[in-house]
């Protein structure tokens, strides 16, 4: 198995080299209207670590990833990406959002342009990629995520495995540094769900820093370089995976485990 | 239990089905003959549609088409059909029908609206289809001048010179821009664009065109009339207002308050208010807001607020396939980086508009139809013009064959629309091919 990266649980933010650092969240802080969202978030993600973030349904894990590319805005605290800090600034925020690739639970393919003019669109019109080395990019991780004999379809005419590893490809296809899952599984049957966890391995094996809200746990383990537990809007527990499933602390993620793995 | 169970051991090849489920037999039985109320309505249908033409054919088709009066009209057709026949009078259209066309712009001069015409349909190819060479879309974008300079003739440095008003812009936004960064050139561009189209340009077609001198002779707006005034107000209408209603249906989703309030303002302003009352505004009351000695153009003035009605309605057509719109487009459009402008160009807007096709093109339909309006502030539209031929003393007492014929050329330009829009949509259709 993978070497375990070395425990840096609650690494204080801003004391390790921010050169290394993919994301760095402290004292974040969101409410939606009167509602606490996100409460005291802090989060350090290093080069190349996969995070799997779990727990019950309205925890805010959804929340708290779509924070990190802006998609929704935080009250309080700072979070940096790549070292940029997320504030209203229009062209820091494009530009995050440039090097930050997001796999949504519903895929959200462009349905009115082809695959390829999917996987083309951002580089040529964000990056300024001439349209065929654009082209060939897509093709290169069409071919990755093992479908480029679909390129010229369209996303109505692809089963749903399809078009999530479609969603990567279309990702990949701006070379971010972070890659931001959320429940890429969760909208599949059983046998698709295969085919993007094997496409999300060899991407983990590549190397990319991952962020994945996802409950499969067997993802978990076999990737993970941490497991985040989540619950009312906290970050309840943070494990390498090994001692998040065999030896769970909290309370709250002993039951959410004894539901998640005991059927 | 055991001797319940089944294997079958071969396929059972298919067979035909039978008579009365293909065929013209089949289609009838399930079309039109499907229950007793189906069959009563086709019975209906069938009675009443053979009633109309039975009625309707002999008036058509004995008829007159050559006489010059009504009286001589009536004596020929009981001359030929015999007495009582009551046949149409065709010859009104054919003595009038350059008249219903082209109002009363000068005779000798109607090679300009048809040149006009035939280059506009020249303008909108590349424009509605989109195999067509891509260069094509220089020659619509230079058309409207062109169409401007034949129709109303003049100097032709007129439009050249308001051309040039835009290369002016290019040229400021292209120089600021780089110095002074973009919003700053934009603005530049703009501001420079309109301070030399007020004080520069008539100055400088003035100039030009005592040296070279090249043009048309003028003909007023007062001498427009017919389907070429109707095409001049819808087209031009149809073609400002789609762009400006998309504007407005994104400012009216901004989250920028005071572009928001604007929109919605005027917005609800012209929707409240009924097109006759704009086009009063647009003939009568204009003038006491403008400058005292403005020549301001009626047709134009018309053109104006035409365009206004029609973009209010469509801003909130195209608002519709907004909001019909899941989020996640907005949302994978904003995570790729795609800024505003972008994601409405390259996501959003391709696939609103194309939810609001029917209602877009319903919006135009109704707009060219709406032109006939314009005969109450005293334009001669194809409507106005029946009533100015029917009180010649000659045709007094025509009624139905003018309004055939004007239904009958408003019917195929509407028609063409509704067909236009029926392709686009199925070409434009992704989901399940
Ligand atoms: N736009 C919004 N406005 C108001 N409340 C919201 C909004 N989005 C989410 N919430 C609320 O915030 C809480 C956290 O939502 P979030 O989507 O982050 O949960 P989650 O952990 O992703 O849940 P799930 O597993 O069901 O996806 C929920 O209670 C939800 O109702
Ligand atoms: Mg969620």
């Amino acid at each position: 198995m993978r070497e375990v990266a070395n425990a840096n649980r609650k690494s204080a933010p801003g004391t390790s080299d921010s050169g290394q650092l993919a994301v760095a969240i402290s004292g974040m802080n969101k409410w939606f209207g009167a509602f606490h969202v996100l409460r005291d978030i802090d989060l350090t993600v290093r080069e190349g670590e996969r995070i799997v973030i779990c727990g019950p349904s309205g925890s805010g894990k959804s929340t708290l990833i779509r924070c990190i590319n802006r998609l929704e805005e935080h009250q309080e605290g700072t979070i940096l990406v790549q070292g940029i800090e997320l504030s209203s600034d229009l062209k820091n925020i494009d530009r995050i959002r440039s090097d930050v690739g997001m796999c949504f639970q519903h895929f959200n393919l462009f349905p009115h342009l082809s695959i390829i003019e999917n996987c083309t669109l951002a580089p040529i019109w964000v990056r300024k990629v001439p349209r065929s080395e654009a082209e060939e990019t897509a093709m290169y991780f069409l071919e990755k995520v093992k479908i480029p004999e679909q390129a010229l379809k369209y996303p109505g005419q692809l089963s749903g495995g399809q078009q999530q590893r479609v969603a990567i490809a279309r990702s990949l296809c701006m070379r971010p540094k972070i890659m931001l899952f959320d429940e890429p599984t969760s909208a599949l049957d059983p046998e698709m769900i295969k085919e993007v966890l094997d496409t999300m391995i060899e991407l983990a094996d590549d190397g990319m820093t991952m962020l994945c809200v996802t409950h499969e746990m067997g993802f978990a383990r076999q990737v993970a370089d941490r497991v985040i537990f989540m619950d009312e809007g906290q970050i309840v527990e943070e494990n390498v995976p090994s001692e998040f499933f065999g030896n769970p602390q909290n309370d709250r993620t002993k039951l959410f485990l004894s539901q998640i793995l005991g059927h | 239990m055991a001797h319940s169970a089944f294997v079958r051991d071969g396929l059972i090849a298919p067979k035909p089905p039978p008579m009365t489920e293909v065929g013209a037999i089949g289609w009838m039985r399930a079309n039109l003959f499907s229950g007793w109320l189906n069959s009563i309505l086709t019975l209906a249908s069938v009675a009443g549609t053979v009633f109309v033409f039975y009625e309707l054919l002999p008036w058509m088709f004995q008829s007159s088409w050559t006489a010059n009066s009504v009286a001589e009209c009536r004596a020929a057709i009981a001359g030929a059909h015999g007495d009582g026949v009551n046949g149409a009078c065709w010859a009104v259209i054919r003595e009038r029908y350059l008249q219903l066309l082209y109002g009363f712009y000068p005779a000798n001069m109607y090679w300009r609206p048809n040149l006009t015409f035939v280059l506009m349909l020249v303008a909108l190819s590349p424009i509605l289809f989109p195999n067509l060479p891509r260069k094509m879309l220089w020659f619509s974008a230079v058309y409207p001048f062109l169409g401007y300079f034949l129709l109303w003739g003049g100097t032709i440095w007129l439009p050249i010179s308001i051309l040039l008003g835009f290369v002016v812009g290019y040229f400021l936004i292209a120089l600021n821009s780089a110095r002074m960064g973009l919003l700053f050139g934009v603005i530049s561009g703009a501001a420079g664009t309109v301070i030399y189209w007020i004080y520069i340009a008539s100055w400088f077609a003035q100039v030009a065109h005592d040296l070279i001198p090249i043009g048309l002779t003028e003909v007023e707006s007062a001498r427009f009339g017919g389907f070429m005034l109707s095409t001049i107000i819808g087209v031009t209408g149809i073609s400002c207002s789609l762009p400006i209603g998309i504007m407005l249906a994104l400012g009216r989703k901004s989250d920028l308050l005071i572009v928001k309030s604007i929109c919605v303002g005027f917005i609800e302003f012209i929707r409240g208010v009924p097109l006759i009352t704009l086009l009063f505004v647009a003939s009568t009351l204009l003038n006491i807001f403008l400058p005292p000695g403005t020549n301001f153009d009626l047709i134009l003035r018309v053109v104006i607020m035409v365009t206004l009605f029609a973009s209010a309605y469509l801003a909130e057509v195209v608002r519709g396939g907004l909001a019909a719109l899941p989020t996640g487009q907005f949302e994978a459009a904003d995570s790729l980086g795609l800024d505003y402008w972008k994601s409405m160009r390259l996501i959003v807007l391709p696939q609103a508009l194309k939810i609001s096709i029917p209602g877009i093109v319903s919006t135009f339909i109704g707009l060219y139809k709406d032109t006939t309006l314009v005969s109450i502030i005293g334009l001669l539209d194809p409507v106005g013009l029946t009533t100015s031929i029917r009180a010649d003393s000659a045709w007094n007492g025509i009624v139905w064959e003018l309004y055939a014929f004007v239904a009958a050329v408003f019917f195929v330009f509407c028609f063409s629309m509704s067909r236009y829009s029926m392709h686009l949509e199925r070409r434009l259709q992704t989901d399940h091919n």
